[in-house]
């Protein structure tokens, strides 16, 4: 069932993205129709007029729904499943091409040769003034000064059209030529193509870690995919393109020289060190501008103007061809399109981090699989699931050792036999060690389980700590005074800057992380408490005290349940801080955890893995703050009414 | 039996800002038998609330002593029964909860022996029937009357009351007032009330202190005949009555010069 849902994603998508659409109009107007028959009682501002609407909520989530599909490129998807195979095949002609582009105006301002000599004469000329206010050794300046000179000269030959070898022309004319003979291809026919088997065989687009299949499954597709590998070639004869006229070879061999003389000389130089250094680093500058001059790479002003007509006639052409696609391209594909790196297709813009919907469900339902043998679960451990706990070592684990050893007179001895007999004491420490068989119960485990276990845990401490000295803070002077410089210091560093020092301390397991999350829920629960405590009515207070209670009495019965309501707010405040903490610890250290599942998903740019890390806890956090909302109104029925 | 006495009883409190004293209270002088109601009205700042809270065991006098009986007053206590004036109610408590706290926090009386308690004074007090009901379901009026069964079940000695009906409305005043007289004709017992109304300390006040401000002091007793009238006939009847607008008047005309007096201070 799950992998039939699976394998058609498309087609379930295609689906939601009916009903979305669909209900999205039919609340809209559901929505106007009910503001039709508003009745008129209501005047704008009465807080009565929010009641009810349950058809927005419906129509927010429609919309939200659907704006994901859009802009994850599902309904792009959904509808034109070959797009992206085919936005591959065009892609592989744009990578292949770029070599050529790169060089001419295409997509940029200048011909590469225009910003090489541009650069090149900037730096020169800053270099020769910097140059000519270094006195302290006027042979050097000089001799740098000509250098100089010498590489304007060279550029100077190079960017001279009169002194273009035929044969460099003739390559240029060739390469050019043949992009036009190209560009006439796009328009061939290329129905009677065979698509290869191994390219149905493929997964399809976004199922696999391979994000878009990369050989062409359609007609046109094959076509694309030949039309690049001719470019290719064509870009390979065009890298190996050099223009290098036989004067500018002269000049490059005497600069050189120059240059090395310059080097050998440095050390005989009478200048003290700092301006040796300072002269070193002259040449040793000169000698990188010098360095750029003479690869061939500068090209006389006009030549390549062919080039770059053929260029973007092909690439007109290109355009041309794709027809529908680049409809489908700028309306369903919103972003930078499709983009071939050296191994893969990859989807650019919000594609890029925003998964599909149906991916992210399908990632999730993965990751919820308890199956870890088939594939399930997170690094060997299940999302939420159960397994056989031995009770013996549940006790052992609650039962500390040092009980038993308070109880114990004598462990027993070896025999002279050379065996050992346990006596009671024994056993009750096996007990306490969790060494004896009690049976198994199942009991939860998973990432979320832990991450549940780490913030319920420390909650609890929070509590049972928390709550007794903040009340004791809300009512008497020494503890108020003597915790309240001790806690307000701590409370204000934001959690995660205690986490380095926590997890140094108690290591990077449970320890660590409960005990971080037990520093945040206790300072917000001595503080909840402690409001509570201190707003107890002193009529109240007095009623109490006349009715013959004693103070453990007071405060048992009175300012207790008169706090219930800020030490619940607290306990709802808490366990949401405790959970972004607690993330933001996992991230930090440890090997399960919802947490640890994000971190390693943002290491290997898993945004699919992110977003559910991220729907667990935007639901989990949910669930939490339902359950206090059910137990406050269960537990402080009179709150808000007094 | 035992009767309510203030021997010299001064009341002195230090303003911690501007470092000076304000004399509350200054030698106050009263004994209240066993059975009698006493009102007692003033303007405000004239520490009629802080005698009471002096009574009731929350303050401790500057000078001079209280005493009940021949015992001395040195905190609060179940035989002198506190009522307030916006109840201090428990509200995380019911009704019932509420009224046998005292019963509850002695531990001595069995719970059976409390919940016909309960049942009776909840009876008395008009509420037949709200045992269960939370505390904040009930009007203002109903919570009163919670906080009447609530002092009374632990059989004080001396009820105190603070502006207990200050914040109810003309109607239920009334019959508030009514439950008051009743109730202490019923039990007998001394009763303390402190109210901002003239006509409710008429009305109440079997004897009436009249306070007068800087220093906290009793300008005027009297002894009237209205709380006993007002056992047999109705509370309306009474203040129609020609000798009850005369008393009516001459206080407030006293009250009147007072606070007249203090804004020309000021």
């Amino acid at each position: 069932m799950f992998e039939w849902l699976s394998d058609n994603r498309a087609l379930v998508a295609s689906i939601i993205i009916i009903l979305c659409l669909l209900s999205f109009l039919v609340t809209v107007l559901i929505g106007l129709r009910a503001n039709f028959i508003r009745p008129d009682k209501e005047v704008f501002g009465d807080p009565e007029r929010t009641k009810g609407g349950w058809y927005w909520a419906i129509c927010g989530i429609s919309a939200l729904l659907l704006i994901w599909f859009y802009f994850s490129w599902g309904v792009g998807r959904a509808y034109f499943p070959d797009a992206a195979n085919e936005m591959c095949q065009v892609a592989k002609i744009e990578e292949a091409i770029s070599p050529i582009t790169a060089s001419l105006p295409v997509n940029s301002r200048y011909y590469k040769s225009t910003s090489l000599v541009k650069r090149n004469i900037e730096q020169l000329d800053e270099l020769a003034r910097e140059i000519r206010l270094f006195d302290y050794a006027p042979d050097q300046q000089s001799q740098l000064l000509a250098v100089i000179k010498d590489i304007e000269n060279i550029l100077a030959s190079l960017s001279n059209p009169a002194f273009l070898k035929a044969e460099t022309q003739k390559e240029i004319d060739f390469i050019s030529n043949e992009l036009i003979f190209l560009a006439e291809k796009f328009d061939q026919e290329y129905l009677s193509f065979v698509i290869s088997s191994d390219a149905l065989l493929q997964d399809p687009w976004g199922t696999s870690d391979v994000e878009i299949p990369m050989l062409p499954q359609t007609k046109r597709g094959i076509m694309y995919d030949q039309m690049s590998l001719d470019v290719k070639s064509l870009s390979k004869r065009f890298l190996k393109l050099r223009h290098f006229p036989e004067i500018s070879k002269v000049l490059i061999e005497e600069t050189k020289e120059k240059l090395t003389d310059l080097k050998n000389g440095l050390d005989e130089t009478s200048l003290d060190e700092v301006n040796q250094i300072k002269l070193a680093g002259f040449i040793k500058y000169t000698d990188r501008i010098f360095k750029r001059v003479d690869d061939g790479n500068i090209f006389p002003p006009g030549v390549l103007e062919e080039v770059t007509a053929s260029s973007n006639y092909f690439l007109g052409q290109l355009d041309e061809s794709k027809g529908t696609l680049a409809l489908i391209d700028i309306f369903f594909l919103p972003g930078q399109g499709v983009v071939k790196s050296k191994t893969q297709c990859t989807e650019q813009g919000s594609a890029r981090w925003l998964p599909k919907p149906t991916d992210v469900v399908a990632k999730f339902v993965v990751l919820a699989n308890p199956n870890i043998e088939a594939g399930g679960g997170y690094k060997g451990f299940p999302l939420l699931w159960w397994e056989w706990v031995s009770i013996g070592n549940l006790v052992g684990f609650f039962v500390p050792d040092i009980f038993v050893d308070l109880l114990v007179e004598n462990y027993s001895e070896h025999l002279e036999s050379g065996t050992f007999e346990p006596n009671f004491y024994d056993k009750m420490l096996f007990f306490a060690q969790g060494e004896l068989n009690l049976g198994y119960i199942p009991f939860p485990n998973g990432h979320i389980w832990d991450s549940l276990v780490r913030v319920i845990v420390a909650m609890f401490f929070g509590i049972i700590l928390g709550v007794p000295l903040g009340i004791y803070m809300g009512i008497s002077k020494f503890f108020k005074s003597f915790f309240d410089p001790l806690i307000e210091l701590y409370r204000p560093v934001p959690p995660l800057a205690w986490a380095p020092l926590i997890l140094t301390i108690f290591g990077i397991q449970d320890d660590g992380k409960i005990f971080l999350l037990f520093m945040v829920a206790f300072a917000i629960m001595v503080i909840s408490a402690r409001t509570g405590a201190s707003g107890t009515q002193l009529s109240k207070i007095r009623a109490s005290h006349s009715l013959g209670a004693t103070n453990g009495q007071i405060l048992r019965y009175v300012i207790l349940p008169n706090a219930l309501p800020e030490i619940l707010t607290g306990v709802r405040i808490s366990i949401g801080v405790c959970w972004g903490t607690l993330v933001a610890a996992e991230m930090l250290a440890g090997t399960t955890g919802v947490g640890f599942i994000e971190n390693v998903a943002r290491t290997v740019s898993d945004y699919e893995l992110i977003w559910v890390t991220i729907l667990i806890m935007g639901l989990l956090g949910l669930f939490f703050d339902i359950v206090m909302r059910i137990l406050i109104a269960r537990l402080i029925p009179w709150r808000g009414k007094g | 039996m035992s009767s309510l006495e203030c021997k010299n009883v001064s009341m002195t409190f230090l303003n911690p800002q501007s470092k000076t004293t304000v004399d509350a209270l200054s030698d106050i002088n009263f004994s209240l038998k066993k059975g009698e109601l006493l009102a007692v009205l003033g303007p405000s700042g004239c520490g009629k609330t802080t005698l009471l809270n002096m009574i009731a065991g929350f303050l401790e006098p500057t000078k001079g002593n209280i005493f009940l009986g021949d015992e001395k007053i040195t905190g609060p206590g179940l035989e002198r029964g506190m009522v307030f004036q916006q109840g201090a109610l428990f509200e995380w408590l019911s009704v019932e909860k509420n009224v046998d706290f005292g019963l509850r926090m002695k531990k001595k009386v069995s719970v059976e022996g409390n919940a016909a308690l309960v049942e009776k004074w909840l009876d008395i007090v008009g509420l037949k029937g709200f045992g269960k009901t939370p505390i904040y379901q009930l009007s203002g009026g109903m919570q009163q009357r919670v906080a009447l069964a609530r002092c009374l079940i632990n059989d004080p000695e001396v009820i105190l009351m603070d502006e207990p009906l200050g914040a109810l409305d003309a109607l239920t005043r009334e019959k508030m007032q009514s439950l008051i007289l009743d109730l202490w004709k019923r039990t007998g017992k001394t009763v303390m009330i402190i109210t901002h109304s003239v006509e409710e300390a008429l009305l109440l006040g079997e004897r009436l202190f009249v306070m007068a401000p800087r220093p906290g002091r009793i300008h005027k007793e009297y002894r009237l005949p209205f709380a006993e009238a007002g056992l047999s006939k109705s509370l309306r009847e009474i203040k129609k009555e020609a000798e009850f607008s005369e008393v009516r008047e001459e206080i407030l005309s006293m009250i009147w010069d007072m606070e007249e007096e203090i804004m020309g201070l000021v």
